[in-house]
């Protein structure tokens, strides 16, 4: 590598004390970040800890209250991203950018678009993409719409952007969060590719693993405070993720065992269409009994999302059957399976799980509002409402305390799910379907659901897992089944799967 | 923020300051208008406001409030449901029309049934107009707004073709309707508007519009029925997914929507014109209705206010040409009044920088629904 | 045969009177809906244009002054809905519902106090918006008469069918408006990039006026001769309308004013020649159009970010 001809006394990015407010909320409470050139350096911290409000001061879409950003030795007021790139800093977000009816090149060079008289010159636009894409290794298809393409393309065409602006610095703001295990192989690849040509690279992350096998330097922030920067070579994951959480974290789930009773799910020979009308579920048959986890893991876009949908009714399938506790539930209306014993964490909590400007308290009754505790001839029952809200609220322990009268909207992305798992656990249905139920949540949040589907499966009740965190579904399965192209192609028990096993399967490799 | 909040602060901080600043601006701006016309503050702002003085001005407010406050309630209603009734025109004159007919083609029927026929008349009547909306809406995914504005205009020639239909057009030369039977007005008697003082359209509308009041709030805040049309119009994904039929729930509101304004329709009809004109142009109670709703901030209560005040200001400003003044003032003062209620999230901000998420609560569906 | 080809080119004559005024006024809320912003202003905004161009015109004696003027009118009122939507992130529709009542409330009252208490402004031949190609067919003629009918029509009807042109070159083949259907689709990708999303939506609110006052000065300044209150009654509903159909696209829009205009046309000659009631025959451009929606058309693409206010936290 390169790195030994690079002179490390001459920072290229220099944070220097930044403080940002939000009202009376401090977000960054003076940090202090310092990048060399060909380095990649980790920011470390939870959900919530202030690493993309930092970042986003970096690249110009906020303002720090105080505190100085200093490039290659100049200090610069960044006020818009423009300056920003003009400093040679490029981001990719955690949540692209992208416009999604737009063509990969146009999305390219949207901002800085090549001209021909007046009008746009698209062949030389395509011309630099191809020619940038190539230089790196990053490949793409020029003319393939954003919606048509897959999270790993588009990932790398938020990295081209930055790349065809000239960006020398190269902030990734959680890369790998929606990425399959081989292709986080792939990105650190890149990122050394890069690294080697004299780019510095700021990950953004909470995943410790990645930090070890590629960072060379790691900053820690805990709420809003800055902790430390450290050489990732002499220090384990457990010293990171002390710094991050400031306590000793278990990542272990205990579990105790126990033998599954019936099958509560039954899936056969399912066959479905995706929203273009493609057969997604190719004969998919899945099996979840009483007193199981059963995770699915699998790259997004592979059938699971339409399984679930068909499962809990939003979605008609186009041949087969779902048995739940031996009803039929295939192709019935959502409230079908749900008075069959299907209950659900959706994998958008706001946009599938919560009403929410409804309150807390109408958002725990979305299914029951028609039930005898909670209305009678039509009128509903507020004082049963809130007595089960205000029990709710305190028995699990959602945050503010006595929110139930505030909209849901109101409250953090964490209490927003502790209010779907309360009502999920309480309608206490045999089978619990849970998607994604972690995603975006900080350390505490994660345990605290973990707890709650464990709880489940040892009170006898089917879980059913889909998740795209492979830590997750190896964590917590008891069974983990593989999808790929519409079908579970292997089962294997929780305890014997490892990741590098799943890996290849998930990609459709023989293992 | 502080726990012991005085009444004082809290009234600061509520909705209702805003409307009510905006209302304070809305005249502002009128009086500069007035000065650049050179014409008298007092003497326009006089006469606008002389009607609330005596008891027939009074009167006179609340008839004309009577349909805007029902239209209102109606807009209210596709508000707070998700759906943005830009079709209460459309729905009112069918309504309207349907009392109509009833009343002139059941003219020897008794007062106590006919008045309650023509009523329901106009209520299915809106809520048909209402529902053909919204089937074209779940059905094929047209966008109501565009349908909706269609079939104003629909409904604005086919209530011109009835009106010129033999046994309903007026035996006389006018373009208009037969004045519909006795039995279906709802004026009070003659002796009491007499021994009162009142105007001489005097009529029990703003009873009904009242009860609408309350059956409307009664519906949004404390049925199951409301519950659901809440929740599919705040987000009709979370809906469906808890199992709430969500076309279904669509419809009902468009019907409920619709047969408030048809109900509008027929209410001005039975207690002020009691005949329906030719008209050449729309009348616009639609487009009042969607005002009186955001300057009620789709509060049942709040919508009953500010139909009076609307009422108020139509009616006296028909009487500022008395005093040379155009009665367009108070489209101006009206339309200032909701350019900073749309913009209110300022006043808001400005007294509570971090109320500002709470602040932003004024939002019609526009910006929910249509992302489809 | 001959009778054909007159009502044929009569029916062409009436689509282009019709057309022309909710063409501008579409090709302006395209601007604005591409953009991000709903809207419903366009009424007012044509209302404002109706008087202001007549007013210039009966003064200054120029229809071109008066037409410009008529544009810029339109553009202030944009500007106040682009103040109220894009710089102060208001509710588009509340904003929408008030520029509907200020316009023609302000504007009105201004021809009362200018006009004495009349609202209505007549003008002469020669202030109208000229008519281009007059007596150049032969009017004798079957096929002179279909081009007289056709060709012969005001210039503004020519430059709106220009302005489409113009209109869905800027939208697709320029930089332009790569960046303004990016800012209607996802702001923040657009701010990320360094393209100032405030700046655009607001040209573009401001540039939706302009176009929907032209559309306003069309009604009175060449359909007709004079301006009064009721000159603009639903043409800039309908106009929405048309962007809606036309899936908020200018090419669509053209489509949908045409149809609409087309089925207003042969209201002219069916009202003529039928003897079916008026009114009725009135309804067919709405219910056409409804039923080509049922048919043909569909749910359209609505822009991703269409309605949502973009506010920049700093």
């Amino acid at each position: 590598m390169a790195k030994e001809h690079v002179d490390m006394n001459v920072p290229v990015i220099e944070m220097r004390n930044i403080v940002k407010k939000f009202g009376n909320f401090t977000a960054n409470d003076g940090i202090n970040l310092t990048v060399h050139k060909g380095e990649i350096h980790a920011i470390l911290g939870e959900n919530g800890a202030g690493k993309s409000t930092l970042m986003n001061q970096l690249y110009g879409l906020l303002k720090p209250t105080s505190g100085d950003i200093i490039v290659k030795g100049q200090k610069i007021d960044m006020d818009t991203p423009r300056d920003a790139i003009a400093a040679g800093i490029g981001m990719v977000h955690q949540h692209f950018m992208l416009v999604q009816p737009f063509t990969v090149t146009e999305n390219i060079v949207l901002g800085t678009e090549p001209t021909k008289g007046i009008s746009l010159d698209m062949e030389t636009a395509k011309k630099n993409v191809v020619e940038i894409s190539e230089r790196y290794g990053l490949s793409i298809d020029p003319d393939a719409k954003i919606e048509d393409i897959s999270v790993g393309m588009q990932q790398r065409v938020e990295i081209l952007k930055a790349l065809y602006r000239g960006a020398e610095i190269l902030i990734l703001d959680e890369p790998t969060s929606s990425l399959t295990p081989q292709e986080i192989v792939e990105l650190i690849q890149i990122m050394h590719n890069l690294t080697a040509d004299g780019k510095s690279i700021i990950l953004i992350t909470h995943k410790l693993k990645e930090i070890k096998e590629s960072a060379d330097f790691c900053t820690i922030i805990r709420m809003g405070k800055y902790i430390d920067t450290v050489d990732v070579s002499n220090v384990t994951e457990d010293d990171l993720a002390s710094m991050m959480v400031g306590r000793k974290v278990s990542f272990s789930v205990d579990k105790p065992e126990q033998k599954p009773g019936k099958v509560i799910l039954d899936i056969k020979d399912l066959h479905g269409i995706d929203y273009r009308g493609v057969e997604i579920l190719k004969g998919l048959d899945l099996q979840v009994h009483a007193g199981e986890i059963v995770g699915i893991a699998g790259i997004d876009g592979n059938g699971q999302t339409e399984m679930v949908e068909i499962v809990t009714g939003l979605r008609k399938g186009t041949k087969g059957e779902v048995l739940v506790n031996g009803v039929d539930v295939f192709n019935k209306p959502p409230h079908f399976g749900f008075e069959h014993g299907v209950s659900s964490i959706p994998a958008d909590r706001q946009k599938h799980g919560l009403v929410l400007d409804f309150s807390v308290e109408d958002n725990l009754i979305l299914q029951n509002f028609n039930s005898e505790d909670y209305s009678s001839n039509g009128l509903l029952n507020r004082e049963h409402i809130s007595k089960h809200a205000a029990d709710s609220v305190e028995k699990y322990d959602i945050r503010p305390a006595g929110c139930s009268a505030l909209p849901a909207g109101s409250l953090s992305g964490g209490n927003q799910q502790k209010v779907i798992i309360a009502r999920e656990v309480q309608n206490d249905k045999d089978l619990l379907i849970a998607v994604n139920p972690t995603r975006g949540l900080d350390v505490g949040a994660i345990e605290y659901v973990h707890k709650y589907i464990v709880d489940q499966r040892n009170k006898g009740k089917a879980v059913l897992l889909v998740s795209f965190e492979l830590d997750e579904i190896l964590g917590l399965s008891d069974i983990i089944n593989v999808i790929f192209d519409g079908k579970i192609v292997k089962a294997i028990p929780g305890k014997e799967a490892d990741e590098n096993t799943l890996g290849l399967l998930m990609a459709g490799g023989k293992a | 923020m502080k726990k012991n909040k005085t009444i004082w602060e809290a009234l600061l901080q509520s909705r209702f300051t805003d409307i009510f600043i905006s209302i304070v601006l809305g005249f502002i701006v009128g009086a500069v208008f007035l000065v650049i016309m050179n014409i008298p503050i007092g003497k326009a702002y006089g006469k606008l406001f002389s009607s609330i003085t005596s008891l027939k001005g009074f009167s006179y407010v609340v008839v004309y409030a009577v349909p805007y406050i029902v239209v209102g309630l109606s807009v209210a209603f596709s508000f707070r449901t998700g759906v943005f009734n830009i079709g209460a025109e459309g729905q009112f004159v069918v309504g309207s029309m349907a009392a109509a007919c009833t009343g002139i083609l059941l003219p020897n029927i008794p007062k106590p049934v006919l008045i309650p026929l023509c009523f329901l008349a106009a209520m299915a009547a809106g809520a048909v107009w209402g529902i053909i909306v919204g089937i074209l809406k779940t059905k094929r995914g047209i966008n109501e707004v565009l349908s909706m504005i269609m079939f104003n205009w629909v409904a604005f020639y086919l209530s011109n073709f009835i009106a010129g239909r033999p046994g309903i057009k007026n035996d006389g030369s006018a373009e208009a309707t037969k004045n519909i039977s006795e039995n279906a007005r709802t004026l009070l008697s003659a002796d009491f508007i007499k021994e009162h003082g009142l105007c001489n359209t005097a009529n029990w509308g703003i009873l009904v519009a009242i009860a609408m009041m309350v059956i409307v709030w009664f519906v949004i805040e404390k049925t199951t029925l409301g519950y659901q049309l809440k929740a599919v119009g705040f987000n009709k994904y979370a809906a469906e997914y808890a199992g709430i039929n969500v076309n279904g729930n669509i419809l009902t509101a468009l019907a409920i929507s619709g047969a408030l304004s048809g109900l509008g329709g027929a209410l001005q009809l039975m207690g002020m014109g009691g005949r329906i004109s030719i008209f050449s142009s729309q009348e616009g109670f639609g487009f009042a209705g969607i005002v009186v709703a955001l300057i009620g901030c789709s509060n049942p209560f709040g919508v009953l206010i500010a139909g009076l005040f609307y009422g108020a200001l139509t009616y006296g400003g028909s009487k500022l040409n008395l005093v040379g003044t155009p009665t367009q003032l108070i489209s101006v003062i009206i339309g200032t009044i909701v350019f900073f209620i749309s913009i209110s999230v300022i006043f808001s901000t400005l007294r509570n920088p971090v109320n500002r998420k709470n602040a932003s609560n004024l939002r019609t569906p526009t910006s929910q629904t249509r992302k489809e | 045969m001959t009778n054909f080809i007159n009502e044929f080119g009569i029916i062409l004559y009436a689509t282009l009177i019709y057309t022309p005024p909710l063409l501008y006024a579409a090709l302006g809320s395209c601007f604005s809906e591409v953009s991000g912003v709903v809207n419903i202003g366009i009424e007012g905004m044509m209302t404002a244009g109706a008087f202001t161009g007549t007013c210039v015109a009966y003064f200054t004696g120029s229809p071109l002054i008066g037409f410009i003027c008529a544009g810029l009118a339109g553009m202030l009122f944009g500007a106040l809905h682009a103040l109220a939507t894009v710089k102060l992130g208001a509710d588009q529709t509340i904003a929408g519902t008030a520029i509907n009542m200020l316009g023609p409330g302000i504007v009105i009252m201004i021809a009362r106090v200018l006009f004495d208490s009349t609202d209505t402004i007549p003008l002469t031949p020669d202030q109208k918006i000229p008519t281009l190609f007059k007596g150049v067919f032969d009017t004798t003629t079957v096929f002179g008469r279909f081009m007289d009918n056709v060709f012969a029509t005001y210039a503004s009807t020519y430059l709106v069918f220009i302005a489409v042109i113009i209109v869905w070159f800027l939208f697709y083949k320029t930089k332009f408006g790569l960046r303004l259907r990016a800012c209607g689709e996802h702001p923040l990708a657009c701010e990320t990039l360094g393209v100032n999303v405030i700046s655009m939506r607001f040209l573009c609110v401001c540039i939706s006026g302009f176009l929907s006052g032209l559309g306003g000065a069309c009604v009175t300044m060449a359909t007709s001769n004079q301006f009064r209150p009721i000159s603009i009654v639903g043409q800039g509903f309908i106009a929405i309308a048309a962007v809606i159909f036309g899936k908020f696209r200018p090419q669509g829009a053209l489509v949908g004013c045409l149809l609409f205009g087309l089925c207003s046309g042969l209201k002219v000659i069916l009202g003529g020649s039928s003897g079916i009631n008026m009114h009725l025959i009135s309804m067919i451009p709405y219910i056409v159009t409804i039923i080509v929606l049922v048919l043909f058309v569909g749910k359209s693409h609505v822009p991703a970010a269409n309605g949502k206010p973009y506010i920049k936290s700093k």
